[in-house]
């Protein structure tokens, strides 16, 4: 039976069994490919998008949990928060390879808009999650700062 | 016993024009577009050389013949081509080129595409220069011959040409067609640019591989064809394990599996998705021949190392009489240095598009190693290599890789792809196949003994190292001359300290394990062993350690010059708060000159984290010093993992290792603060890709050593 899940605002049928992770709907189905696959078991965050605004791992995450909720995916992601954090880590030049850092945009982007003015400590505990194995760390983190004043300044 | 897949007859011979070390750097950018639309846009665009299309509608288009990995080479090449064209560099984008060993190579290694060794910038710098040079002389002509004009009389800048007495002007598209059919002006008579003109390179340019924060870039993981089926392979639980027999039913009933192939050294179930075909794969009942495969642990591999240490070794550099003068000296250190394998865990797992077909072979993949791919892949099928069409996409990292000498996984894509002619597969390895089928920095024993004059300063320097050879049984087989591998002892053979009495061998044990370089090769390891251990001849001189070093640097200004930029920056003789250490390291590769001065702070427990990094790097011309400040950052990132825990071990020849879980890497939290200084120079560029990794750990070690008295010989380190 068809699962209906609502990505990035639109309505999706999708025909997954239910217990495929999310990631591989998104993915393969749905031809989402920005949400990128690095461990398949929550430890890298390359996955992550928002569920109902939340920050997850879809990797781990079935689809039928996700049935009636909101996701936002790169693809989608608009909100003011999100538009500072990509434009804060275009003018830092962020990306080395880039394969992380669509979970990286998408976990800064729930920092940001849960926390406007996060601290070193808390912007270490929402993205050790998210590994970068180019180790753009130091540009994270900087980017995040400027996203924050940013967002403060265009309030 | 050979685990790696070598039933290759058709080997390139890449030996010829190798340096020393050629080394895995990072990778590029890729066309996005299918066959049909790269045809389609090439038409609106006229070619003006191997390297430089121009479209009606204004843009630059630079052809990247390296592969993007994230170092940044396809901004830097770009540059290159928009200095001497007089671009402007907002209408410069970027395409990946075809494999093409004869338009595309690598000046450096001779008839071969490939991108490694920290080389992309160096061997093109000129070359890509008289490709941008070239076409600013036929945009010139072309409208010279327009406006009935003197070529003298015209000036190019910022992607116009205009003419002084008229104030005519035209931009690069208005002229595209008209100076794509100009006769191509003899290389001698192009002036290139005295480097006092550049107006772009040395500027910090903004990044061409674009849309890598929003989701649109394409990586091989991306890449969805008509028709296409997905591939997950089961791989042996030993290395060198065959297929004896497969019950496939289990996982032949599981919906939307197509097909589970017999490999020989693995099992594919092809499945038109990924989780169908991983959910499969897990259901595969497998028996494996392992009368062959590798059974030792890390600790037996470690034994046999040493016992191979006793022997007399192949003699890398020899000076002076190092037995004769180790007797007479007044103090003499031991040591002996322990390295782990390593697994280059980039973010994106192995993967690679493969598609079969009558008329050849066509493969998507972040392709490093073009020519080498092409010639394996042509030996797999039994076709010409120019029948093995190769489309290079941005890589999700590399470190080395994806420029694997025995094309491994890309023959795996292969051989699925052959036995379904006509549909494109795409192989993907989950993180779990990524950590453990192989393809490892390899695990190293080094033994250094070094003897003090009364001045405290080294008279003799004894240095075995003891691994398995990256390059024998390989197309790069080559490199080893006279018995020295320089994949192994580069870094040590090259040690620059004024010591009368220097005597470097190697011992090469042949496990047959899958191994392969690593960002910085040889220097992941003889930068440690050396730099830890003249760090503790200096303490043992009781002689400041920046101080010992500059004594013994005397003849090597730009080692000197990045030591003392960075001591000076980090405030070297400034105190540091209490259980805080701080420690330097200086060392040459790839030809670029890097220092680090890393600062610690230790707590209980033997916890300790990396404060501060204050980095200094000659790489020649800076092209694009945001970049290089960009590849020492990420550099150190990366080479802090091995110090503070990545190691990849074996139990009875099985990888213990998995996910992120058990082999961990750096995250956010470990990652100290970096600050990168660039030295002035006008020397011809140098690489960055890799020369930010070597110093780290030992300047991170050596900080340790400062802040708690001990000495660390084993990686990754525990204090105790
Ligand atoms: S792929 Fe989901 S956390 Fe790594
Ligand atoms: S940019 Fe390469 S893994 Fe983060």
């Amino acid at each position: 039976m068809p699962i209906t899940i609502r990505v990035n605002e639109v309505e999706k049928s999708v025909d997954s069994s239910p217990d495929t992770p999310l990631l591989w709907v998104l993915r393969d189905e749905l031809d989402l490919t920005g949400t990128k696959f690095g461990c398949g078991m929550a430890q890298c965050g390359a996955c992550t998008v928002h569920l109902n605004g939340q920050p997850i791992r879809s990797c781990v995450t079935p689809v039928s949990v996700a049935e009636g909720s909101n996701i936002t995916t790169i693809e989608g992601a608009a909100s003011k928060a999100a538009r500072a954090v990509q434009q804060a880590w275009i003018e830092r030049e962020v990306a080395q390879c880039g394969y992380c850092q669509s979970g990286q945009i998408m976990s800064a982007t729930a920092l940001l808009t849960s926390n406007p003015n996060p601290s070193d400590a808390d912007i270490d505990a929402a993205m050790g999650g998210n590994i970068c194995r180019c180790a753009t760390y130091v540009r994270i983190r900087a980017a995040i700062k400027d996203a924050a004043t940013q967002l403060v300044q265009g309030a | 016993m050979s685990v790696t897949d070598t039933n290759r007859r058709n080997f390139l011979k890449l030996s010829a024009g190798l340096g020393a070390g050629l080394g895995l750097a990072v990778s590029l950018p890729a066309s996005t577009k299918t066959e049909s639309a790269a045809t389609a846009e090439k038409q609106d665009s006229y070619e003006f050389n191997a390297f430089l299309h121009i479209t009606p509608d204004n843009q630059v288009i630079v052809i990247i013949k390296h592969l993007e990995m994230g170092q940044g080479v396809s901004t830097g090449l770009a540059t290159l081509v928009a200095e001497e064209l007089n671009a402007d560099w907002s209408q410069v984008r970027i395409e990946a080129a075809p494999a093409d060993a004869r338009r595309y190579n690598n000046l450096f290694w001779g008839p071969a595409q490939g991108t490694g060794g920290s080389t992309a910038i160096a061997n093109s710098f000129e070359q890509l220069r008289k490709a941008g040079a070239t076409g600013k002389a036929m945009l010139v002509a072309a409208a010279a011959t327009r406006w009935g004009v003197n070529t003298a009389d015209l000036s190019v800048n910022r992607g116009v040409v205009s003419h002084r007495g008229s104030g005519r002007r035209a931009d690069f598209g208005e002229l595209a067609e008209a100076a794509a059919l100009q006769p191509v002006p003899a290389p001698e008579t192009l002036a290139l640019k005295s480097p006092k003109d550049f107006e772009l390179i040395g500027q910090n340019l903004s990044r061409k591989d674009r849309g890598k924060t929003d989701g649109s870039a394409i990586y091989t993981q991306d890449i969805k064809l008509p028709g296409m089926q997905v591939a997950v392979v089961a791989h042996p639980p030993r290395f060198g394990g065959r297929v004896t027999r497969v019950n496939d039913q289990p996982a032949l009933a599981l919906p939307g599996v197509e097909q589970v192939i017999s490999l020989g050294n693995a099992v594919a179930v092809v499945a038109q998705d990924y989780w169908s075909a991983k959910k499969a794969r897990d259901r595969l009942e497998i028996t494996w021949d392992e009368s062959e495969a590798f059974k030792l642990g890390s600790a037996d591999v470690m034994a046999r190392f040493k016992a191979a240490a006793d022997q007399p070794g192949v003699v890398a550099r020899s000076e002076g009489d190092s037995d004769k003068a180790i007797k007479r000296a007044a103090r003499t250190l031991e040591a002996s240095f322990e390295f782990p394998f390593l697994a280059h865990a980039t973010m994106e797992p192995m993967n690679c598009v493969a598609l079969v077909s009558k008329d050849g072979c066509e493969i998507w993949n972040g392709a490093q190693l073009h020519t080498g791919d092409q010639y394996a892949v042509a030996g797999e099928l039994g076709i010409k290599p120019e029948q093995v069409k190769v489309n290079t996409l941005f890589a999700g990292g590399s470190f080395g890789r994806r420029a694997n000498p025995h094309s491994d996984y890309i023959l795996q894509a292969v051989r699925i792809a052959k036995a379904m002619p006509g549909t494109p597969v795409k192989l993907v390895w989950s993180r779990e196949d990524d950590t453990r089928a192989g393809y490892y920095r390899p695990a190293y024993l080094h033994k250094i003994r070094a003897a003090l004059d009364e001045q405290g300063l080294p008279l003799t320097w004894q240095q075995t190292i003891v691994g398995q050879s990256i390059v024998a049984g390989t197309p790069f087989e080559g490199m080893i001359q006279q018995g020295v591998d320089p994949t192994m002892v580069e870094g040590a053979s090259t040690l620059p300290y004024r010591i009368p009495n220097l005597h470097v061998d190697m011992h090469r044990v042949d496990l047959g394990l899958p191994v392969q370089w690593w960002r910085s090769v040889g220097h992941t390891h003889t930068g440690y062993s050396t730099e830890v251990f003249l760090d503790q001849l200096a303490q043992m001189a009781e002689i400041d350690p920046v101080e010992y070093r500059r004594r013994l640097l005397q003849d090597h200004p730009r080692h000197l010059g990045v030591l003392n930029l960075a001591a000076e920056k980090a405030a070297w003789d400034k105190p540091l708060p209490k259980g805080w250490g701080r420690g330097v390291a200086v060392h040459k590769s790839f030809n670029t000159y890097v220092a680090q001065v890393a600062e610690v702070s230790t707590g209980p427990n033997g916890q300790f984290k990396v404060e501060r990094v204050v980095c200094a790097v000659d790489c020649g011309i800076a092209i694009n010093p945001d970049v290089i400040r960009a590849q020492m950052e990420g550099g150190i990132g990366f080479g802090l993992s091995p110090v503070l825990m990545s190691e990849i071990t074996l139990d009875q020849g099985r990888v213990v290792q998995s996910n992120f879980h058990d082999y961990r890497v750096a995250r956010i939290t470990d990652m100290p603060e970096v600050e990168v200084h660039i030295v002035a120079s006008a020397e011809p560029p140098t690489g960055v890709g890799e020369p930010g990794t070597p110093p780290i750990a030992p300047a991170v070690a050596n900080a340790l050593a400062n802040a708690t008295g001990q000495r660390f010989h084993r990686l990754p380190i525990k204090v105790s």
